[in-house]
């Protein structure tokens, strides 16, 4: 499925959309890291939760768990909040 | 012939000299910053500088660190204000990085149990000169990592990062820095690579000399905030700002602390405030602490505002490194060169450095983003590069 890529994540992709595939978001991402080393990192902590500063939407709606099923057709979008100076 | 003798005598010296500064390992100065990292090339008279960088651009860098076993690999723990914490590796001086492929990270909670996680990495120390490719990590909050790859891949290391009374003396983010508690001064002794020191804001310092399978607390001696009741035999209530071991002499320790300077020659377990010698006018309240690398009796401080609210700033506006010569029986104060007047800076624990040249130099970078230099130890400053971004740490390296 289509993944587009905020511009912080653009030094592991080098592209605003990829493609991944998951029967969930937590598949997905394990998908996506195999393609990029160390991009789910940046994303998710190491106790599985979405950074303090990053969003995930589906189909334009929020995720707020990895265990979100996805279909093929979905899209998912992440995105970097901007806060700070 | 007195003439000429003169001059050919002026040419020899000149001569030497230069062959002198050819053969001079090239210093170099790592500036890690809020907004990416700079390293700093000097020519062998260290007069002029050469800024390579930025390096990560707009990523919060908290250290940048050469590997003194090879003088060729470099490591930086990095994170952007939005993204998780990583390290950047580069083995060639920085020409190209590589991000670790399992950065510091905490295990993952048991169901049920919530688990930390890693903010950033804060400190980054080589092991010992033999122990090829060993790092440790300290991050915020408070954890101890190891790596055995030199960088590539990171697991947590001892019991500290689990255990319910480091845990409790580690407190929450409430309880830490501003911008999150941290363990940092990882410490390894050079005769005994089961011996470590390590330095937690808050929670007091510690060693090991089992390799981490137990710890010991070191804070006799320390004073803790007066006026609160606080119990100074509780670790909780004491905050190390930086701890350093002499180079030519790993049995003296010295320690810019929240509550003041002190010093502890091992085996004795009882530090000794030597920050009462300093001017009751500047206080011995600070960040960093730099050692000679060679003399154990010298060492520097650079002094910050401890009254009232903490405003953490040079005391009057008036920036001063201060250096003992006696193992802190007495001070000097270094400002030749500094601002005189309406200079409000703030150097963090990191932020202060020596090198180990003949003629040792010292290093300090603020937080207004300008790296000064102190020749002739500290007695001479000059600022080396300024319109930087708010500096976090300095280090001094000598690369192959």
């Amino acid at each position: 499925m289509k993944v587009l890529i905020p511009s912080a994540l653009l030094s592991y992709t080098e592209r605003s959309q990829t493609e991944a595939s998951g029967a969930t978001l937590a598949a997905l991402l394990t998908d996506l890291d195999q393609q990029y080393t160390g991009i789910r990192f940046r994303i998710i902590d190491e106790q599985d939760r979405i950074r303090r500063h990053i969003r995930i939407f589906v189909n334009g709606e929020q995720a707020r768990d990895l265990s979100q099923p996805l279909a093929a057709a979905d899209e998912v979008v992440i995105v970097q909040a901007l806060s700070g100076g | 012939m007195a003439v000429t003798r003169g001059k050919r005598r002026k040419a020899v010296s000149a001569k030497r000299r230069s062959a002198r500064a050819r053969s001079a390992p090239r210093t170099i100065v790592l500036v890690a910053t809020r907004k990416g990292a700079w390293i700093l090339h000097g020519d062998a008279a260290r007069r002029t500088w050469r800024a390579d960088g930025p390096h990560f651009l707009g990523h919060n860098v908290s250290h940048l660190v050469l590997d003194p076993r090879d003088g060729r690999t470099l490591l930086a723990a990095a994170k952007t204000g939005h993204l998780g914490p990583t390290v950047f590796r580069s083995t060639d001086l920085g020409k190209t990085w590589k991000e670790a492929a399992k950065p510091p990270a905490f295990a993952k909670a048991p169901e049920g149990q919530t688990g930390r996680s890693v903010d950033h990495t804060f400190w980054l120390a080589p092991g010992r000169a033999q122990d090829k490719d060993l790092w440790y990590a300290g991050t915020s909050p408070q954890g101890l990592f190891r790596s055995l790859d030199g960088g590539v891949t990171w697991e947590p290391y001892s019991i500290i990062n689990d255990d319910p009374q480091f845990r409790e003396w580690m407190g929450t983010v409430q309880d830490g820095t501003p911008d999150g508690p941290k363990l940092h001064s990882i410490i390894v002794d050079p005769r005994d690579g089961d011996h470590l020191y390590i330095g937690m804001s808050g929670g007091g310092a510690h060693e090991t000399t089992d390799g981490g399978r137990t710890w010991k607390t070191l804070i006799k001696g320390l004073d803790v905030v007066e006026g609160f009741g606080f119990d100074p035999a509780k670790p909780t209530f004491h905050d190390p700002h930086c701890i350093r071991m002499c180079a030519t002499n790993p049995d003296r320790l010295y320690q810019q602390n929240h509550c003041g300077i002190y010093r502890l020659d091992r085996p004795s377990d009882t530090w000794v405030r030597i920050g009462r010698a300093m001017p009751k006018t500047v206080g011995d309240i600070g960040f960093p602490m730099v050692l000679h690398p060679r003399d154990p009796d010298v060492a520097w401080v650079f002094p910050m505002d401890g009254t009232q609210v903490w405003p953490r700033t040079s005391p009057g506006g008036k920036p001063a490194a201060y250096v003992t010569r006696n193992a802190g029986k007495t001070w000097q104060r270094l400002d030749a060169g500094l601002p005189k007047s309406q200079a409000w800076w703030t150097v963090k624990r990191q932020s202060m450095a020596a090198d180990a040249c003949d003629s040792v130099a010292l290093y300090v970078g603020n937080t207004q983003g300008e790296l000064w230099m102190g020749r002739d130890e500290g007695r001479r400053w000059s600022c080396i590069a300024r319109h930087l971004p708010e500096i976090y740490a300095v280090e001094t390296a000598a690369p192959n």
